[in-house]
């Protein structure tokens, strides 16, 4: 039997892992990837504590994750398509329009 | 046998998440993540989680990883990308947080593991006296179209918003920024 905190520390790892990817990287099209490595980190805490707590609430709330998640991507790249008409590079360095 | 699952799970979905990060190929980086999704849903299979496994892969790996590697194919994105200067800067801090949410999980006891009881889970605890015996879906759609009905009619007019939002940004001349 794995004791649930093996399954925390896992969403803990992988949570920090999109975090890092999110400091450290340049390209757009990665941090959006680490964005979605950080989602899935936390559906992985839910399903465990759904699984350990006995019950389904956890199972349905990662439902919400995945809708959101989804609505992120779509609206992230389009937000990227629309940016790399005007300018075509994937460097997040270079989107400086509002000059911050 | 559960434990060797579970670890050799977590080894492949630890390693690929850091190789998503790490890879300079935008494709490279994407194929890692489907490799991970479907070891993430092997895992939530393993915790008796089979309606989200499904819904893992058609979901992320079917639609948004597909979304993405159109997105990355259509633009040709073959840019020389180094990563920032700060990389050891946002190592370091990384490593603090995952150091701080160790000692948490270790300090604060939650390695409590109490044994499923066997059978499958029970959509919550009012319904367990009427114990019938019910799938992993038929829980999870119960349990969505009568305690969660107004958070998933909110979901659904994020996606209803997230449609029209993704059909305007991308149109031609919406956001125009040429202008600088």
């Amino acid at each position: 039997m794995v004791p649930l905190s093996y399954y925390m520390i896992l969403s803990a790892v992988v949570f920090v892992t999109g975090l890092v990817g999110v400091l450290v990287r340049r390209n757009i099209i990665i941090l959006l990837l680490s964005i979605e490595l950080m989602l899935n980190a936390t559906n992985i805490n839910f399903v465990a504590f759904s699984y350990y707590l006995h019950d389904t609430a956890g199972q349905v709330f990662v439902f919400f994750a995945l809708t959101v998640a989804a609505a992120e991507v779509a609206v992230g790249l389009a937000i990227f398509i629309a940016l790399y008409r005007g300018k075509p590079t994937v460097n997040v360095e270079e989107f400086n329009l509002m000059k911050g | 046998m559960e434990t060797f699952v579970f670890f050799f799970l977590a080894t492949v979905i630890v390693v690929t998440s850091i190789l998503v990060v790490a890879f300079r190929n935008p494709v490279y980086s994407a194929i890692s993540l489907l490799v991970m999704f479907f070891h993430m849903a092997a895992l939530f299979v393993s915790l008796h989680a089979e309606f989200l496994a499904a819904v893992q892969i058609i979901v992320y790996a079917g639609a948004i990883l597909v979304l993405y590697l159109f997105v990355v194919m259509l633009l040709n994105l073959k840019h020389d990308d180094s990563y920032q200067r700060q990389v050891w800067v946002g190592v370091g801090l990384g490593a603090v947080a995952l150091a701080e949410v160790i000692y948490l999980v270790v300090k604060a006891g939650i390695g409590f593991t109490p044994p499923p009881t066997g059978g499958p889970l029970t959509a919550g605890a009012s319904q367990t006296a009427s114990a019938m015996p019910q799938g992993n879906t038929e829980m999870i759609g119960s349990l969505l179209y009568t305690k969660y009905l107004f958070p998933f009619e909110v979901a659904s007019l994020i996606l209803l918003v997230a449609m029209i939002g993704a059909i305007l940004l991308a149109k031609k001349g919406v956001l125009d920024i040429r202008g600088q």
